[in-house]
């Protein structure tokens, strides 16, 4: 109970201090609209191929915005050495990753939520067929993804060259998500696809594996 | 009581600590003195359980802190030169957070007594990246002590301040020292430092090369054995 309490607390820090700041949020909503408009420009595809290419530019446009939500995820943490506060506390650090991955997801869905749906009006795309899966597996995917990249954030921030480093760790990483995703979503879209179901038991095997595993971790990624 | 024994620190080839043997008693006011690079924030680090050592043991009260170091953060408060304070939010919402981390009984009382305490009642409210540098040092010693914890670290907490900020320090200091907290402060400065220590220890090339009561001992010669030992100027 003690760590969903602390877990609770590190939350409600990080949520004050976006709503103060609102610095990550607006900046990841602007860059997705942004990447929206300039597909929007650069691909005029008919609706049984943008069906096939859709997925793809859904993925990599929330690649790309997550990575700019996690290369911030520690800078209120490195300024005034607040990791030091952090790791002063009575508490299983592990609860410092799990409110931080928490809050990336969170904010993520933030942005999916207001940037989807407009990839769907811009490229006059009916959306999804199946609601449901497309749901699941936009959760599970950004889920894997913010649960690896939190970790990794948190290790290349202690370093000079974390924002560049960041995604060069991370991109390989995630590439199994990345695939996974892209054909789930495409079955959500109504295209036949084989093995969809396998593509999405290696989503959850993933989650669960990149969700022990920094929690095993983090301690030892804070003292170094 | 804080123990160490034969405390080393070691990082890539380097050897930071090099066997420091260290006995605090409870309530006893310690400053430790010494050039850059003698071991001093590595030694109070480790003893925060911010960094692990790399040979020795460390002990607070009689617990091994490899062992017990979830139970035993709960005695430790620290200041630094770093305020540890998150600048989106106000005074009062670092202090509470804090405080919920560790826990503190009746949060509420304890902050406002808190804030006035260090004199900040009136920017409770306001942004910490608002704040003066001497205001987020003072909020800094009210969040190091928000879960009121009977031994205290500080690494050359008076960088920066102003002759105000300086003498809320020595105030907040000397209510400790009265209160029989446990202190163990690092500075280089000799007026601040010796003036209400039980004992002082001067660190170089990560070992303790002297300690004495600066009571029984002259500001003078102590200055002395300093410089002597650094391979200073007499």
């Amino acid at each position: 109970m003690s760590f969903i309490r602390k877990v609770r607390s590190l939350l409600w820090k990080e949520i004050r201090s976006e709503l103060q700041g609102k610095e990550m949020l607006s900046t990841m909503i602007v860059f997705s609209l942004l990447v929206v408009v300039v597909f929007g420009f650069a691909i005029d595809l008919n609706k049984d191929l943008m069906g096939g290419v859709l997925p793809g530019i859904i993925w990599i446009t929330m690649t790309f915005a997550g990575i700019l939500c996690l290369n911030r995820s520690f800078t209120a943490e490195q300024q005034n050495d607040c990791l030091y506060g952090l790791m002063l506390c009575p508490l299983d650090r592990s609860a410092i990753y799990v409110a931080k991955t928490i809050m990336n997801l969170l904010l993520m869905v933030i942005v999916e939520g207001v940037t989807i749906p407009l990839f769907f009006i811009i490229f006059n795309y009916p959306g999804p067929q199946q609601v449901g899966l497309f749901v699941i597996v936009l959760l599970l995917g950004t889920y894997c993804f913010m649960a690896v990249g939190t970790f990794l954030a948190a290790l290349s921030s202690a370093t000079k060259t974390g924002e560049i480093l960041m995604p060069i760790l991370l991109i390989p990483l995630i590439i199994p998500v990345l695939l996974s995703a892209v054909i789930v979503t495409k079955g959500s879209f109504g295209l036949v696809v084989s093995g969809a179901d396998l593509y999405l038991k290696i989503l959850v095997v993933y989650g669960v594996v990149f969700t022990v595993l920094p929690m095993l971790l983090f301690d030892y990624l804070l003292e170094v | 009581m804080i123990i160490t024994r034969g405390l080393i620190k070691t990082i890539g080839s380097k050897k930071i600590l090099k066997g420091v043997d260290l006995e605090i008693a409870p309530g006893e006011f310690v400053t430790c003195f010494g050039p850059n690079g003698a071991g001093k924030s590595t030694t109070l680090k480790i003893l925060a359980m911010l960094s692990k050592p790399s040979g020795g043991q460390v002990l607070i009260d009689g617990q091994d802190i490899r062992e017990n170091g979830s139970t035993l953060r709960r005695k430790i408060g620290m200041i630094s030169h770093n305020s540890f304070l998150y600048d989106n939010l106000t005074a009062r919402e670092n202090l509470e957070f804090y405080g919920r981390m560790y826990e503190v009984p009746d949060l509420k009382r304890r902050i406002a007594r808190l804030l006035d305490e260090v004199g900040l009642s009136f920017a409770t409210g306001e942004p910490v990246h608002s704040f003066s540098r001497g205001m987020q040092q003072r909020l800094s010693i009210a969040r190091a002590l928000v879960h009121n914890p009977p031994i205290l670290l500080m690494d050359e907490p008076y960088t920066g301040l102003d002759e105000m900020a300086k003498g809320v320090l020595n105030a907040i200091l000397s209510q400790l020292a009265q209160s029989k907290h446990t202190v163990f402060l690092i500075t280089h400065d000799f007026d601040q430092g010796l003036e209400q220590s039980d004992q002082a220890l001067i660190l170089v090339g990560g070992r303790i090369a002297y300690t004495c009561n600066p009571r029984r001992v002259k500001r003078e010669e102590f200055r002395r054995h300093y410089l002597e030992l650094i391979g200073g100027v007499k």
